[in-house]
C-alpha cells in the first residue's frame, strides 16, 4: 500500500509528509523532518523525552502515530525561542544549570511551558507532579524545579 | 506486514469497517496501550481504526438523565470538564491517577476500561458510580453495567464486531459524593497495588441511604463489594460501622502475591483505603 500523505502545521508552518501507517510521530519528526530537538528515550511513554504539543495538549510523540497528525497543530522545542531569543524557561534552565547530558531537556521545557500556560503561579508540589512524566537521570530534579519556579516568577512580571 | 489504517468520521462508517471482514481489527483511541504493544512487537496489527474523528466518541454531554462521556475522550479533557468534575469527584480521583500528564493527554477512560487491567484506576470509581458501558454493535446499541463489562485480566465482553461507544453515568443522587483511593509505592507513575472506589448518599438524618463500593487490583477484575456496602446502608457512620465495613471489604478481596504486594499486605491495605475513601466521600458531601 502507498505511504500516507499527511498535512499538519508544525511550529506555525504548514508541513506535509509521507509516512508508513504504523510509523510514530516521533520517527517522522526526527528522521524525516530532521527536527532532532525532540528526543527518543524509552519509546513506551514512560520518560517524556519525546514530549510535543498536539493541538495544545502535551503528549508523547512516541505513542502517537504520524497519520494521526493529519490536520493537527504540532509544537516542538524548535519553535520555543522567538526571533532568535531564548524563551524565559530555556534561559532559566541555563542559569540554574538544570541540565547535564541534555537528552531530557527538550521534553522538560515543552512540559514546563504547558504547565505555565495553564497555571502561571504553580507551587513546587504542582511543578513536581506536572513534571512526573519526564525523567532525568542526571540532575536529581531539584535544579529543574528551581528553574521552572524562577521562570514562572519572571513570566508573571 | 503493511498496516491498514482507517479514521472513520461517522458511526456508520465505523460499523461497516467492523463488519467488513473477519480479520482482527485494533481500535485506536489514545493509543497509550496499543502503541506500547506495537513498539514492543507484542502485537503486529493488520488493521488499525482510529475512532477519534467520530463525534460520539469524543464528546462529554450533560443530559437530563446524566453525563455521557465518549469512549475516546482524553483524561485531561475529562479532568478539565468543570461540571463533570463537580458531579463525579470520585471518578476524577481515578482518572487523575492514570499515568503522567502526557499519558492523560491521550489516554481515555474508555481505553482504561476496554484494556481491562485488574489495576485500572478509573474502573472502581466508575463501578461505584453505577456507570454503564454503551456498546455499539451491528444491531445497534446496548448497555451494560461497567462491572459486567470486564471479564478478567485483559478480557472484556465486546464481540469482534462491537465497540465501546461511551460511558453513561446516572443522574447524581441528592446529597451524594464519591472518592477513589489507591496504594502505590511511588506517588506518581505507578500501578495500583490496591484501589477502592466509593459512592454514597446521605438521608436527612445523616444516615447512609445508598452505598456502592468497588475494589480494584485485589482480584482478577474490579469487584463490587456488595456485602461491605450493605453494612453501611441505613446507618450513621461511627467507629463500629467502619470496623464492620473494613472487615467486609477485606473478606471480599482475593488478591494474588506478586512483585507489587503480597496477599496479606493487599488485604490489609484495601481495608485502610476503603475507610479513608468513605471518609473523603462523607467530607465531600458535607462541603456540598
Amino acid at each position: 500500500m502507498a505511504r500516507k500523505h499527511v498535512v499538519t502545521t508544525i511550529n506555525g508552518d504548514e508541513c506535509d509528509f509521507l509516512c508508513e501507517s504504523d510509523e510514530t510521530l516521533l520517527s517522522v519528526i526526527r528522521n524525516q523532518l530532521r527536527l532532532t530537538g525532540t528526543k527518543e528515550g524509552c519509546s513506551t511513554g514512560d520518560c517524556g523525552a519525546c514530549s510535543v504539543m498536539l493541538d495544545g495538549r502535551l503528549v508523547c510523540s512516541c505513542l502517537t502515530l504520524a497519520v494521526e497528525a493529519e490536520g493537527k497543530v504540532i509544537d516542538t522545542i524548535e519553535g520555543m525561542s522567538e526571533d532568535g531569543n531564548l524563551h524565559i524557561l530555556q534561559r532559566k534552565f541555563i542559569e540554574h544549570a538544570a541540565l547535564q547530558c541534555g537528552i531530557c531537556t527538550p521534553g522538560f521545557l515543552i512540559a514546563a511551558k504547558a504547565l505555565l500556560e495553564r497555571n502561571p503561579n504553580p507551587t513546587e508540589t504542582e511543578v513536581r507532579y506536572w513534571l512526573a512524566g519526564n525523567l532525568c537521570r542526571c540532575t536529581g530534579y531539584h535544579k529543574i524545579v528551581e528553574a521552572v519556579m524562577d521562570a514562572a516568577t519572571e513570566m508573571r512580571g | 506486514m503493511i498496516m491498514d489504517f482507517h479514521a472513520p468520521s461517522t458511526i456508520d462508517e465505523l460499523s461497516s469497517l467492523l463488519s467488513n471482514s473477519s480479520e482482527k481489527k485494533h481500535l485506536l483511541a489514545g493509543g497509550t496501550d496499543l502503541l506500547v504493544q506495537m513498539q514492543s512487537q507484542i502485537i503486529e496489527p493488520s488493521t488499525v481504526i482510529d475512532i477519534k474523528n467520530i463525534s460520539e466518541m469524543m464528546e462529554i454531554k450533560d443530559d437530563i438523565d446524566g453525563f455521557y462521556v465518549g469512549a475516546a475522550v482524553s483524561g485531561m479533557t475529562i479532568i478539565e470538564h468543570q461540571a463533570f468534575s463537580d458531579t463525579w469527584p470520585g471518578v476524577i480521583d481515578g482518572v487523575k491517577l492514570i499515568g503522567s500528564i502526557q499519558i492523560k493527554g491521550r489516554a481515555s477512560m474508555g481505553g482504561n476500561l476496554c484494556n481491562a487491567s485488574p489495576a485500572a484506576d478509573s474502573t472502581p470509581a466508575m463501578i461505584a458510580s453505577d456507570a454503564k458501558a454503551i456498546i455499539l454493535g451491528s444491531k445497534g446499541k446496548r448497555d451494560i453495567l461497567v462491572e459486567d463489562f470486564i471479564l478478567g485480566p485483559g478480557k472484556n465482553i465486546l464481540k469482534s464486531n462491537e465497540v465501546l461507544l461511551g460511558i453513561k453515568f446516572p443522574k447524581k443522587r441528592n446529597n451524594s459524593s464519591g472518592a477513589y483511593l489507591r496504594f502505590t509505592p511511588r506517588t506518581e507513575m505507578d500501578i495500583a497495588v490496591a484501589g477502592v472506589g466509593v459512592n454514597i448518599s446521605l438521608g436527612d438524618k445523616f444516615q447512609i441511604e445508598h452505598a456502592k463500593v468497588s475494589i480494584g487490583a485485589v482480584a482478577e477484575k474490579a469487584l463490587v463489594a456488595e456485602a461491605a456496602a450493605k453494612v453501611l446502608i441505613g446507618k450513621k457512620v461511627d467507629e463500629e460501622v467502619i470496623e464492620k465495613f473494613v472487615s467486609e471489604v477485606r473478606n471480599l478481596a482475593r488478591p494474588i502475591d506478586d512483585k507489587r504486594g503480597t496477599v496479606e499486605f493487599r488485604k490489609q491495605v484495601i481495608g485502610v483505603l476503603a475507610k479513608r475513601a468513605l471518609n473523603i466521600a462523607l467530607e465531600r458531601i458535607s462541603h456540598g
